[in-house]
């Protein structure tokens, strides 16, 4: 069915200043459509310009929107930065920002070794400069079922594999996050198998969505949000969207990760988002867009099967999920 | 109507029912729902009923092993407000969080466990809740006291709802679990000292320091 491979025009590589931003939201309300999530926004007191909010008796017993007309508003900044899954703090997401607002990221290294031809060990003053920061404006939908719409800043992973060159025979890229008891407390917590870790398949990690973002919102990433730099990786769930990066491996074996170490029949390494597949305990056919008053359909790939489909062809997604 | 005594544990018993809510409408109004406030409430009324459940399996081993009787006369009064919360619980789910869709509904309610558990308890919570006056006391006699013993079987399935909806396994002990291991320990040791021996142990215990 055509319908589920079309990508939603979210244009990934538009740079847009942020007074753009701004301009394309009312754009958008221009064009009527605005969701009762505004006036739910309103009225949990987020911080907006004179919104129009729509009467909520317009979306009363609608079946779950269809993407092809919703808008893909930008979730606000202050819900972006105080909404957060980074366990390594703490499971409440809205108490990871107060426990990280001390957190270190200068200095920072990020080790880039493994089967490659430069290996290096990288500052983060030298990501920042060396590699052309863009913006791309991404949906991130956690497996959990809620999803953002973020103007992360950063460069594609693949400028950064091209510049340390994986040999011939790397097949994966591994990622690990800082492990540190000492500026997260969560990481006290032994039920997980700490340091958080991550993979992608080396074309899943040369594809130009890829990105190693370094800020959001035109400003350098918060530490709940992942600072100084994290992946972002739009099609899977936002778990493979690693965080605050020390070590990037490439390697010819499958890597572990987190969530498939702890429940490999729930998570598993691709992570696809794919409304067909759903967890074992809840479904994944719909999602709550953070500020919107209903739910919406989830889409292939998050929406972006024109640019990633190509990845897992033949691939029977139910297996390899 | 028999006189109801307003007792300090009865005023106490009463805040503590609704402090839960009390605390969501101040939430309400200072804007600290959340930015995903639906889910906020679902999970704060959740976790208002499987504490208020628990708070009312403990009123009988508060009597059979301290011989303290006076909780036990307000077991209905926590175990309505258990479902008072479950039932905001389910209301924000059917209606707000997936706007009575039935398409979504029935599949998140027949075909994914987590819900499924749920709803079953919440169906079996039901039952008691609407049999648990007087008057069905006294239609039902015998199997009055047969159909409240559901709640043995709804307490494991709502500490498997709860667990079941968090990412990780409670039965390897992996990831997001810490809150429902805690309270499924705490419905295990309420459940275990009602079974025979365990309550004959100490119900004999507190008759002989009683006739001492």
């Amino acid at each position: 069915m055509d319908k589920k491979l079309k990508s939603v025009p979210v244009k990934s590589s538009e740079i847009t200043s942020k007074a753009d931003y701004l301009s394309r939201r009312d754009f958008l309300k221009q064009m009527g459509i605005v969701t009762a999530g505004v006036a739910l926004l309103a009225a949990c007191g987020t911080d907006l310009p004179d919104e129009t909010s729509a009467s909520p008796a317009d979306l009363q017993s609608a079946p779950a929107q269809d993407n092809a007309t919703l808008s893909e508003e930008l979730t606000d900044y202050e819900g972006v930065i105080n909404y957060n899954n980074y366990y390594e703090f703490t499971t409440d997401k809205e108490g990871v920002a107060p426990l990280s607002k001390d957190f270190k990221t200068n200095p920072w290294t990020v080790e880039v070794t493994g089967m490659v031809n430069n290996p290096k060990t990288y500052g983060i003053e030298d990501l920042l400069s060396g590699f052309t920061q863009e913006e791309r404006i991404y949906r991130l939908r956690c497996v959990e079922a809620w999803s953002m719409v973020i103007p992360w800043n950063g460069f594609t992973l693949a400028s950064l594999l091209k510049e340390v060159e994986p040999t011939s025979a790397a097949k994966y890229v591994r990622f690990e996050t800082l492990l540190d008891e000492s500026q997260m407390p969560g990481t006290k917590n032994k039920l997980y198998p700490w340091p958080y870790q991550e993979g992608l398949r080396l074309d899943e990690a040369m594809n130009n969505l890829t990105l190693l973002a370094t800020g959001l919102y035109g400003e350098s990433l918060p530490g709940q949000n992942g600072a100084p730099i994290r992946l972002v990786v739009p099609w899977k769930y936002g778990f493979k969207s690693i965080k605050s990066i020390v070590k990037i491996e490439l390697t010819d074996k499958q890597p572990e990760t987190m969530w498939e170490t702890i429940a490999p029949n729930e998570y598993g390494f691709y992570a696809n988002v794919n409304p067909d597949v759903d967890h074992p305990r809840w479904s994944q056919s719909s999602e709550r867009r953070i500020g919107e008053f209903q739910r919406r359909e989830t889409l292939m790939f998050n929406g972006y099967a024109e640019e990633v489909a190509y990845l897992y062809e033949g691939m029977d997604l139910t297996k390899f999920y | 109507m028999k006189k109801l005594k307003l007792t300090p544990l009865r005023i106490t018993i009463h805040i503590i029912g609704i402090f839960p809510l009390a605390k969501l409408l101040f939430d309400y109004f200072n804007n600290n729902l959340t930015i995903n406030p639906i889910q906020y409430l679902e999970q704060q009324t959740g976790l208002a009923a499987v504490t208020l459940l628990v708070l009312s399996l403990t009123t009988t081993p508060l009597r059979t092993v301290f011989n303290w009787r006076q909780p036990s006369k307000h077991r209905r009064a926590l175990g309505l407000y258990s479902f008072f919360y479950a039932m905001l619980h389910v209301i924000i789910f059917t209606a707000i969080d997936y706007g009575f869709n039935l398409n979504l509904l029935f599949e998140a309610t027949f075909e994914k466990r987590y819900t499924l558990v749920g709803s079953i308890a919440f169906i079996l919570l039901l039952a008691l809740a609407v049999t648990s006056f007087n008057w069905s006391m006294r239609k039902l006699g015998k199997n009055w006291k047969r159909l409240h013993k559901l709640i043995y079987l709804i307490a494991p399935l709502v500490i498997i709802h709860f667990a079941w909806s968090l990412k990780g396994d409670i039965f390897t002990l992996q990831g997001d679990v810490i809150k429902p291991l805690i309270y499924g320990m705490i419905v295990l040791l309420l459940l275990g000292l009602r079974l025979p021996p365990v309550k004959n142990f100490f119900v004999k215990r507190t008759k002989r320091s009683a006739r001492a």
